[in-house]
């Protein structure tokens, strides 16, 4: 077997070394009803050029977004990602480290922890931010239990404009942590009124920008009530490239900013790995859950970095710490640091303002596809269609012409018949005018 | 017994010749770099306003559809272009260690080989530029390849159902200890107690408290293990139930397994398993022939997809039947048409503790653990388990005869031992492991587990050589002899040969400093 460097030789003059006739008396302890003769029921040892044809085959009954017209968003978006950026990644002591217990031999890593928690807390307008959570969804949930800790509350409120699957995680944490959630329906192409909601057993109103319909919304005066009510403002970002243009969650008053990196440094992955991105007041910080690096010292004065608070954390506090996560997404932050580095500032405007382009140009095409309505006033990227008839079929339809048109609302909320007519497409600087063109006429096609 | 000095010597490297590095190691440089540790100023001081590593057209011309929200100032990013930012990566890359470059024999993480072939199909179109949400009818082979993921759990752990989509070890924690609350739960029997031993990961006590669990302390027996009557004596009508690690942490099996899994059952409880070392006894033996009920595997460990330098990870979960129904969403069932993603909780999805994460799961994991096991094989796991136990042995009695195990006997895939070795020579756990560093090695796992004083947990892996281990067993052996000839000065030094020297941690806690802030004053008093 390729992976394993003990040879048949090796192994007799380890056990005698041991002193155990065969490798049988060292699994002695293994009650004898529990141990297995023979193999377990499954292929044995393959070739890498086997394996390679066995795992491609499946690979190639999927259709990838990069082969046809794509306009799917809802979380995920699909964006260039410079070729340096997986190089990067994949050199080996990046790729094959561990977690930074023993800073000397991880300052690589380390820095870049400290870049990147650098450059979340800039993109958020926030003063501090984490070495990264698993996703948005979880960073979300966590968002939620770290404002229970800090106001001593119980209630969230949950915006309807939060992505869906960003809500459940909510409830199932909160179904075995306590607390209240206030779970408001949603409500495309109109807004809500959660400032009426807030009250003196509110911990946090939870909002999303561009909120999972696309539309993006001013929450300055929602920060104003929650702050006068002592709740704390907790926003959500899916697409963190809108930050490129939109007003930060910390110019709008934000106390925690939850995201989904991915977007940047990161590909679809159908869905995982992806980062998520954690940034809060400085004030806050000792509730805090997940990694954080810090600056520090060596032995002659030099500047280096350390894992640090780790007082929150399971590792010391166990049963008290702030979160059980101990493993989070290192290298795709990794691969968010890099990219962002190569986009900086100049790179970062141009690349939202193309996304914005992109999404105005393919919106005001669709909107002529008789009996197409756009549902929103302000977005980014991404916007909500009301079609004259149930989204999902169009979708299908459009899929057996080698068109991925966008996300049927419905995948989302099955139980919601009043939004199955909805579809909510992206466009992101992959997108062509080509790509246009073939929705443009395949949905007119569709719906004559 | 030998010196240190000869223990050094012994390690010479025949081929090279190099001897021991004693010299040359305090002599400055004008730039502060060393050789091919070069020294790296942090992205943010190496601004080039507007500058940009990627080449993006303008947008054409367009009318605003941001209502006003448009950012007022500058996100304060910095510009370089793409050979800087190359250059400052890789320089930051040689600034670690990783299992690629050596022994990383931290004990309880696995760190093994990670295979490149699994890294390619990771990357494949079909998988990495496939988007969650497309129409089934696109991502029949991504649904194939979970299916066959879960398939090869299965049959590996003998229990009938696995939970795919945590994220890592911890999120695989709360997955098992959700279902069974909520198994509790929909039986009408609200318990409170979660039953934690003290050699448990700190993961396990965080998760039975993120379950709204209270958590009771079991402690060890003279032999390392759980200490039975201490167990049954623990458990009652209000136990929910217990997580245990096997191999535990102690790198021991659970010789007694089938009994307290009986006595767990005969008290109405479930028996919950930390899974973190299944490398031990992957292919040899499964976890539901000990009667577990409930099992989280860290594909990061076992199954070598790479940690990264701190994730991504992924935590799938088996499950036994009384538990499969609570799984969280979504699953996939086969259908006369094929395999379907079950997304929402209606139907035959109703007891569902709900969605644990955003999407699928770990797809990009998923790819590279499955590869993982095809290449092994029934044959090659099984083969794993047995050279990752042959290794920790091999080092165990290379070693004991002069670092103090903490529990005599064989061991499974890691080895513990504690500091009385150390015991008056001045030197520390810690210590001990920094001067490691300056061996060319990876410090093996400090301070844990708990249940003995000053530990040291070393887990080499299947992937290591006899000749890797041999070199480690002497530079342990050698670093033992010269902290017992009283040499404690050159350990409290160590590590001198890093990027850094030892690094102040308490003072990182006490001033926190989490970011890079534009202030020239501060950035300078720093340097």
């Amino acid at each position: 077997m390729r992976y394993l460097p003990l040879t048949r030789h090796d192994r007799a003059d380890m056990l005698a070394a041991i002193g155990v006739p065969s490798i049988d008396a060292l699994f002695a302890d293994v009650p004898a009803p529990a141990r297995r003769e023979g193999l377990v029921d499954l292929p044995r040892a393959r070739g890498e050029l086997e394996v390679d044809r066995a795992i491609a085959a499946m690979a190639a009954k999927n259709v990838a977004a990069g082969s046809v017209p794509f306009f799917l968003g809802g979380g995920v978006y699909r964006h260039h990602v410079p070729a340096a950026v997986d190089h990067l990644i994949q050199r080996g002591e990046f790729l094959t480290s561990y977690t930074p217990y023993q800073p000397e031999l991880a300052q690589g890593t380390l820095q870049a922890l400290f870049e990147f928690q650098t450059q979340v807390a800039l993109l958020t307008g926030m003063e501090v931010a984490n070495a990264s959570l698993y996703d948005g969804a979880t960073a979300c949930a966590e968002a939620v239990a770290m404002a229970r800790r800090v106001t001593r509350r119980g209630t969230a409120i949950l915006s309807g404009g939060l992505h869906p699957h960003y809500r459940e995680v909510c409830e199932t944490y909160g179904r075995f942590a306590g607390g209240g959630l206030a779970l408001q329906p949603p409500n495309p192409g109109s807004g809500e009124d959660l400032a009426r909601l807030v009250d003196q057993g509110t911990a946090c109103v939870v909002v999303q920008n561009p909120d999972f319909f696309g539309e993006v919304r001013d929450y300055a005066a929602l920060a104003q009530a929650c702050h006068a009510a002592g709740a704390l403002l907790v926003v959500i970002v899916t697409e963190i490239v809108s930050l490129g243009m939109v007003r930060s969650p910390g110019e709008m008053g934000a106390d925690i900013v939850a995201a989904e990196g991915q977007s940047i440094g990161n590909a679809l992955n159908f869905g995982g790995p992806h980062v998520g991105l954690f940034a809060s007041r400085d004030g806050l910080v000792r509730q805090m859950p997940g990694r954080l690096v810090g600056q520090t010292a060596d032995a002659e004065g030099r500047r280096g970095w350390v894992l640090t608070l780790s007082t929150r954390e399971q590792h010391i506090r166990r049963e008290k710490a702030t979160s059980n996560i101990c493993t989070n997404a290192g290298l795709c932050a990794l691969a968010f640091t890099i990219h962002l580095s190569l986009l900086g500032e100049a790179g970062l405007v141009r690349l939202a303002r193309l996304n914005h382009a992109a999404a105005v140009g393919l919106a005001e095409r669709l909107a002529t596809v008789p009996r197409v309505d756009l549902l929103n006033r302000n977005f980014f990227n991404e916007f909500t269609l009301r079609l004259p008839v149930p989204a999902a079929a169009v979708v299908d339809r459009l899929a057996e012409r080698g068109i991925l048109a966008g996300i049927p609302v419905s995948r989302l909320y099955p139980e919601r018949e009043d939004l199955a007519d909805l579809l909510l497409v992206a466009a992101t600087e992959t997108v062509t005018a080509d790509d246009v063109d073939r929705l443009e006429q395949g949905l007119g096609e569709v719906l004559r | 017994m030998t010196g240190w000095r000869q223990a050094l010597s012994a390690t010479r490297d025949q081929t090279t010749g190099a001897p021991p590095a004693e010299t040359g190691s305090d002599m400055a440089t004008m730039t502060g770099n060393r050789g091919l540790q070069i020294e790296e100023k942090l992205l943010f001081e190496q601004d080039s306003p507007g500058h940009c590593g990627v080449d993006l057209p303008e947008a054409l011309q367009f009318r605003s559809r941001l209502g006003g929200l448009e950012r007022d100032a500058p996100i304060g990013l910095p510009g370089l272009s793409e050979p800087q930012i190359v250059r400052h990566f890789t320089r930051l890359s040689q600034k670690n260690y990783a299992i690629d470059s050596g022994l990383y024999p931290l004990g309880s993480c696995t760190m093994k080989h990670n295979p490149r072939l699994n890294e390619k199909l990771a990357r494949l179109p079909g998988f990495a530029d496939l988007h969650p949400l497309q129409p089934a009818t696109t991502v029949a082979g991504a649904l194939e390849l979970i299916d066959t993921l879960a398939h090869w759990l299965k049959l590996l752990t003998g229990m009938p159902a696995v939970a795919l989509s945590p994220a890592a070890g911890a999120h695989g924690e709360l997955c098992g200890m959700m279902t069974i609350r909520a198994a509790l739960t929909a039986s009408g029997d609200a318990r409170r107690r979660i039953l934690v031993p003290e050699s448990a990961h700190g993961t396990n006590p965080a998760t039975a408290a993120a379950c709204g669990y209270a958590i009771d302390s079991i402690p060890a027996n003279p032999r390392g293990r759980v200490d039975l009557a201490a167990l049954k004596a623990a458990l009652g009508g209000d136990v929910a139930a217990l997580m245990l690690t096997n191999p535990n942490t102690c790198g021991l099996f659970e010789d007694e397994i089938l009994e307290i899994a009986a006595a767990v059952h005969a008290a109405g409880a479930y028996f919950y398993c930390d899974g973190a070392n299944f490398n031990a006894i992957v292919g040899r033996v499964r976890p539901a022939d000990l009667g577990i009920d409930a099992l989280h595997l860290n594909l990061h460990k076992t199954f070598s997809t790479p940690h990264g330098g701190g994730g991504p990870g992924s935590g799938p979960v088996a499950l036994a039947a009384t538990l499969a129904p609570y799984a969280p969403l979504p699953w996939i069932v086969h259908a006369a048409d094929g395999l379907v993603l079950v997304e929402h909780a209606d139907g035959p999805a109703h007891h569902t503790i709900g969605r644990l994460k955003g999407f699928h799961g770990q797809m990009g994991m998923f790819v590279r653990a499955l590869a993982y096991m095809m290449s092994h094989g029934a044959d090659g796991l099984k083969q794993v388990a047995e050279d990752a136990v042959l290794n920790a042995n091999y080092l165990r009695v290379r070693v004991e005869p002069v670092l103090s195990l903490a529990y005599p006997g064989t061991c499974m895939h890691e080895v513990l031992f504690d500091d009385r070795f150390l015991k008056d020579t001045g030197v520390t756990t810690l210590d001990f492991a920094k001067a490691l560093i300056d061996e060319g090695f990876h410090p093996m796992t400090m301070y844990f587990p708990l249940v003995v004083h000053g530990a040291l947990l070393i887990e080499p892996t299947e992937t290591e050589s006899k000749a890797a281990l041999d070199q480690f067993a002497d530079v342990l052996l050698g670093l033992a002899a010269r902290a017992r000839a009283g040499d404690a000065a050159s350990f409290h030094a160590a590590p001198r040969l890093t990027p850094r020297r030892r690094l102040d941690e308490t003072n990182a806690a006490r001033k926190p400093v989490l970011r890079w802030r534009p202030d020239p004053v501060r950035t300078e008093a720093a340097e």
